[in-house]
This record gives structure tokens, sequence and C-alpha cells, in this order.
């Protein structure tokens, strides 16, 4: 490649020198393909567990890494990816950002934004593809499916029944579900209740951690006490924002281990992923981004790829053909997670394994041997076609 | 074994190693070493201690040396199999997965995993004579027999890269399937073989034209679609065979390399990568990553004889007479 590269550096100074008619005539030979990222992330409020912050440009980096990677094979074939980035603090600023990319010609987006925004975004952009790298909600992925919108970030049903599988496996089927305040984490603990009847298990018991307990212990000391309940295999815990369930682990009043948004995790991309390939991604990732690949990185960054596969193979980049290309199951995608991934065609979602993890260790993946399904084993994990309303794929947009 | 080693060096002196029967030698990804494998008695005779990750293997030209990619180590370490002693390591580049020797039996064209780069290296004199920007995660990479080409597949630009050995340019890029993974000549060069291991396809090409003459899918019975991920392809010499390794299918494909229908799925072991013949090509031997063996496969009759527990994560493997 050495030597187009030599080729380009006069065409640039010609363009530099020149003018509109050089313009013109360079982007007519190259496809311009221009994804735009839209991020909004609410503040989380204050965490009792602090210690070690979380990255604030999840989600970004994976992005920008798929561009790399998607022009890597664009040079060869004179495609030319692009991101446009618009982070923003509130809600009303992304929308206004997203409007202002729309009106520059950008179709293709990727957002990393709570479900409402998601909707609105989805409603002002109707002529333009959506990929979800950023909301787990479950209505999105059942009952109010967005018909613009594809996710490449798993729902928290199939987080659920990723782990609940598993826990089937283990025979660990009392559970003990503690949930956090936020709608979040009665949405995570909703989803536990689901996996929780589909696979078998039992909840023994129900307990909200609420702040109402006595504030001079610490929630260490608190943990054993409040999990003096029926006895129970393993305790389920909802705390996306990670805010007491870091305490559960060895202070549980039983000698028994913590599953859910800490201790055992269900997620979508972790450090400790390694095989088919998944190393090299990891690699490229810490050196591009100076940390570890996390969820919404590898949302992110499977939604550029998805979105590239399909520029790559139509050799275009309309938003309505490369929605129904993603759509038609026919196309795999490339997730270095051991095996082909497509989206649902019912509600647009990624059909991916899940990783089971501990902070140090991959422990398995769903789905599990055995768990089957007519269609594909993947299927066993989320709301599969019987049970929800949508019809993506049979919608025109 | 040890002890059968020393009494027979004693007996024979150095001709010991080339008085033994044809023998394998597996790459163990996960132990740092190379399983030695005797081909008469189908028995691991020998476990020799390599640098980090080592995965593609070859052999010179004679037969004499086998040449390592450490992965980990970022080397490739060249190891005289008299002595199976490592007596040099090449300056590989970062991360080398994959290579194929020149016909000149000099040019080594090493793939860098982590780097989008091919580097080719002069095996006698140790000097790095070019280093080629291909595409993102280069890996699977052959030499023509005629040794015009070498052609490189990139895991991520989904690509088969062309480059002209004369000038260790790059001059032509085929796009193909998700995820290539190994690229294979046949005997007198006129086809190249290149399978893909996400889109679950091998794609044949006419190599003088550089033309895509058939795209090859595998479908087995009790399978799920998504795990058929075809790895390694081996070619018999005369013409009548192409095996395919289909990774977490545990299977590998037997295709009819004239009429490139699909004759039959062998059942190996766990998570199938590479294969290689014995030098009578009576036998195909393929690695298992998973289970951790080695399965043997009877070419004539088309059945899998046995398996044999090498070392962790097995992936390459070479034979000599």
């Amino acid at each position: 490649m050495r030597p187009i590269r030599r080729l380009l550096l006069p065409c640039l100074l010609i363009c530099l020198g020149a003018s509109a008619a050089c313009l013109a005539a360079a982007p007519a030979a190259e496809l311009q393909v221009r994804i735009g990222y839209l991020a909004y992330i609410p503040a989380t409020g204050p965490l009792l567990s602090n210690v070690i912050p979380e990255p604030t440009d999840a989600g970004l980096r994976g992005a920008e890494l798929a561009i790399a990677d998607s022009n890597s094979t664009g040079r060869f074939l004179k495609h030319n990816y692009s991101l446009e980035v618009s982070q923003q603090h509130d809600s009303n600023a992304l929308l206004q950002a997203a409007t202002d990319l729309h009106q520059q010609g950008v179709r293709l987006f990727v957002v990393n934004a709570p479900a409402a925004t998601l909707r609105q975004l989805s409603e002002q952009l109707k002529d333009s593809l959506l990929l979800n790298a950023g909301s787990a909600d479950d209505a999105l992925r059942s009952q109010q499916c967005l018909p613009n919108v594809l996710h490449t970030l798993p729902s928290r049903a199939m987080l659920a029944d990723a782990l609940a599988q598993f826990l089937t496996l283990r025979k660990w089927t009392r559970w003990l579900l503690i949930t956090g305040p936020t709608e979040d984490d009665q949405a995570y603990a909703s989803a536990l209740r689901r996996a929780a009847k589909r696979f078998g298990h039992r909840i023994v018991a129900e307990k909200p951690w609420s702040f109402d307990n006595d504030q001079r212990r610490s929630a260490q000391a608190e943990m054993p006490l409040f999990t003096q309940t029926s006895e129970y295999d393993v305790v389920l815990v909802a705390d996306e924002r990670g805010d007491f369930g870091e305490y559960l682990p060895y202070n549980t009043w039983y000698p028994r281990p913590v599953a859910g948004t800490q201790g055992l995790t269900p997620t979508a991309w972790h450090k400790t992923v390694e095989t088919f390939g998944a190393a090299q991604l990891q690699k490229r990732f810490e050196a591009h981004a100076g940390r570890w690949m996390n969820d919404r990185d590898f949302a992110a960054w499977m939604a550029v790829r998805s979105l590239a596969t399909a520029v790559t193979k139509q050799r275009a980049s309309d938003p309505m053909t490369t929605r129904h290309l993603l759509l038609n199951e026919q196309l795999p995608l490339d997730g270095f997670k051991g095996r082909k991934l497509s989206f649902r065609t019912w509600n647009g979602q990624l059909r991916q394994p899940i990783p089971l993890v501990h902070p140090r260790a991959l422990v398995s993946t769903s789905p599990q041997d055995g768990f089957l399904h007519p269609h594909n084993e993947m299927d066993s994990l989320g709301y599969d076609r019987p049970e929800v309303s949508c019809d993506l794929a049979g919608s025109s947009n | 074994m040890r002890l059968s080693h020393l009494a027979c060096a004693i007996t024979l002196g150095l001709a010991c190693h080339t008085a033994l029967a044809a023998t394998a030698y597996v790459s163990n990804e996960k132990d740092d070493s190379i399983s030695v494998i005797d081909l008469d008695t189908l028995q691991v005779t020998d476990t020799l201690a390599v640098g980090m990750r080592p995965r593609g293997l070859l052999l010179s030209n004679d037969n004499r040396l086998l040449y390592i990619c450490a992965s980990d180590s970022d080397r490739v370490q060249v190891m005289d199999l008299a002595t199976r002693q490592i007596i040099k390591e090449l300056p590989s580049g970062a991360d080398p997965e994959q290579f194929a020797l020149h016909p000149n039996d000099r040019w080594l064209y090493i793939s860098n995993e982590d780097d989008a780069l091919v580097t080719v290296v002069d095996t006698q004199t140790d000097e790095v004579l070019a280093q080629i920007d291909v595409g993102v995660e280069p890996e699977g990479m052959a030499v023509s027999p005629d040794g015009k080409w070498a052609v490189n597949t990139s895991e991520t630009t989904n690509m088969l890269h062309w480059i002209d050995t004369s000038t260790q340019q790059l001059v032509d890029n085929t796009l193909v399937d998700q995820r290539p993974r190994h690229v294979e000549f046949d005997k007198d060069g006129q086809r190249l073989w290149a399978s893909a291991e996400i889109g679950g396809t091998v794609t044949v090409m006419d190599v003088e034209a550089r033309e895509i003459l058939k795209v090859l899918r595998f479908e087995i019975k009790g399978v799920h679609p998504d795990k058929v991920q075809p790895v390694g392809v081996k070619l018999t010499d005369d013409g009548k065979y192409a095996f395919v390794a289909l990774g977490p299918a545990n299977h590998v494909a037997v295709v009819d390399a004239k009429t490139y229908e699909v004759l039959d799925y062998l059942l190996v072991g766990r998570r199938v990568w590479h294969m290689a013949f014995t030098p009578d090509q009576k036998r195909l031997l393929t690695t298992n990553g998973v289970s951790g063996d080695v399965s043997v496969i009877d070419v004539a009759s088309l059945k899998v004889s046995k398996s044999i527990k090498v070392g962790r994560y097995p992936w390459g493997v070479v034979v000599t007479p």
C-alpha cells in the first residue's frame, strides 16, 4: 500500500492548490461513509462503591477503533469511513446535535444514550438508521420496537437469561434477589424474575436495598443481617450503577455466591474474553484507548462494524438498504465471539453469546450446552419471536 | 522415550533421527511446546520447550529445519531437527502467527497479526527484506509453487492480499467472506483455496486471472451453521481431494477438488485448526485445539482411525519423512 500513499500526497497537494474541480473529482471515485456517534450518559449520582472509576469515554473508543478497522478494508475498496462525534450532557442538546448532523447529510448513527433519548432520536431521524449501543431496555426489544433502530448492546433479558442458564447448570436454583432503588435496577430485577421463571428457578426472598438502614454501620457490616432470609443457593443483585452490590460478596448470611450486576456478571464483553480472535481485538483496543475494552465499547465497535460490513457487501451506504441487508440474516457478522452474529428479524437485536465473568476471569459463556432452540441456540437468550409483538423485518420503515 | 533415544544415539550416532519413521511436530499454543509424534507407532515420543504461544510451523525444503512462530515472544524460532535445539531466532516483527517459505528456501513471509504487516525475512542473512502494509489482522500466508506470488489474508479487512515477490509490493486485493484464515495453493499453482472462518465459506480462485471460480459452503446434519467455521485447507498432490477443517463444527470436510462437490464430513476432535499429510499422503493429521489432541484420517477410506493426546491447544502441524 505504500505506492498508493505516495500517489495520495501529490493529489492532496494539487487539491489544496487548486479548486472545486479537483474536490469534485476526488469524491466521485471514493464512497464517503459518515457515521454519527451520539452520546448522552446521565450522571449516576453519588455512589458508595466509587473507588475504581469507570471510563468516561466508554463506547466512543470502540466506535473509533471500528472506523479504523473498517478503513483497512475501505482503503482497498475506495470506501472512506469517518465518525462525527457528538457527546452531550443533556438529552435536548443531543437531539439538537443530531438534527445538525442530519442536515449535513449523515444518515447512519450509533447511539449511546438512555431509552427515552433513543426513542426521541428515532422519531426525529426517521429516514436514518440508528444502532443502539447504549440502552439495554427490554421494552425496545419486545413491545415498543423502533422501526429504524437495531441493537448491538444485549438487552437486560439476554443478560439475565445467560446467567440463569449457567445457574441451572450449577443447580443453584434458590435465589435471594436484592434490588437497588433506581428504575434501571428495577428493570434489571424484572429481567431476572423473567429468567427465573423461564429456567425454573425459585426466588425465595426479595429485598429492596434502601438507604434507611443503620447509617452508623458501613454497607459491609450491614450485609450479613440484610441477607438473613430463607436459605438460598445464590444471591442475585440488581445494582446497575455499582452502588452497594460490590459489598455483597463474602458478606452474605449464608456462605453463598453472588451474581448479577456484581459478583458473577453477564456482560457483552470483558477483558478476560480472549478466544476466537478476541485477543487481537483486545490488543488493538488497548493500543488505541490505553485501557481495557468494556461492554459499551464492544457494542459501539460492533455497531460500526455491522454498518461497514453491510456497506462493503452492497458497495453503497443508503440507510434503508443497509437496514434491509442487516435484517435478512444472510450477512454473517464477525464479533470475535465464536459464532457468526446476526440481527434478529423480529426486534433488531444482535444475537450473540454472552460471557459470564468475574473481575479476573471468564467463568463461562452462554448459551450453555443443552439449552436447545429450534432456530438458533443464541435465541434462547432474550426475547424470542413468539414473545414479542414486533416484526422489524416485516415492517418497512 | 528419552532412554530409548539415548540408546539409539549410542548405537547409531547422529544418524539416529533420520533413521526413524515419519515424524509429526505439533505446536501447543498454551503449553509453549512442540509435541513430537512417531507416525509408525502413533505415540508422542517427545515434548520440546519452545517460545511463547507457538502457532504456525513450517519446514525448510530439505526438512532439516523447523520454523516456529512463537507469537507472544514476537519471534520466529529455527530448530535444527537433528539435535532438536533452537539454533537461531529471526526478526519476525510483532506477533507472528502464520508464515510461508518461498521455494528459494530463503525468503520467509510472515504475518504480523498486531501490526497489519507482512514481514519478509531472509533466513540465511537474518535480514528483514521488506515490510508490506496489508489489512488488519493478517493471518493466512502462502507462496505459489512457482514463487511468483505471496498471498496473505487479513481477518478483519476480509481480503486476500497479492504480493509480487519480485518487487515485494502489494499489487492486488480480493474481497472474500468474513475472517479469511488460511490460503493454500494447489500443486501446480493454478488454483488458490482460501477459507473464511465467519463467512463459513471457502473461495477457490484462478491464480492466473485472480478471479473467483467458486465459493464453497458446508452443511453438516446436526451441527448449527454458525459453528461451521472453515480454517485449515489441505489439497492432495493428485488433485483429487481438498480437506477443509471446520473449527468448532468438529468436522473435516472432504471436497472433490475438481467438481468442488462436498463428499463427506469426518468427525474429529473439538475445534479443529490445521492439518498435515504424511509424506505418502495416505494419512492426514488434524490439530484439535479444545480437545487437545491430533486426529489421524486415513485418506483412502476417508475414516478417522485414531486420536493422539498432545499438549494444550494444539495449533500447527508439520510432518517430516
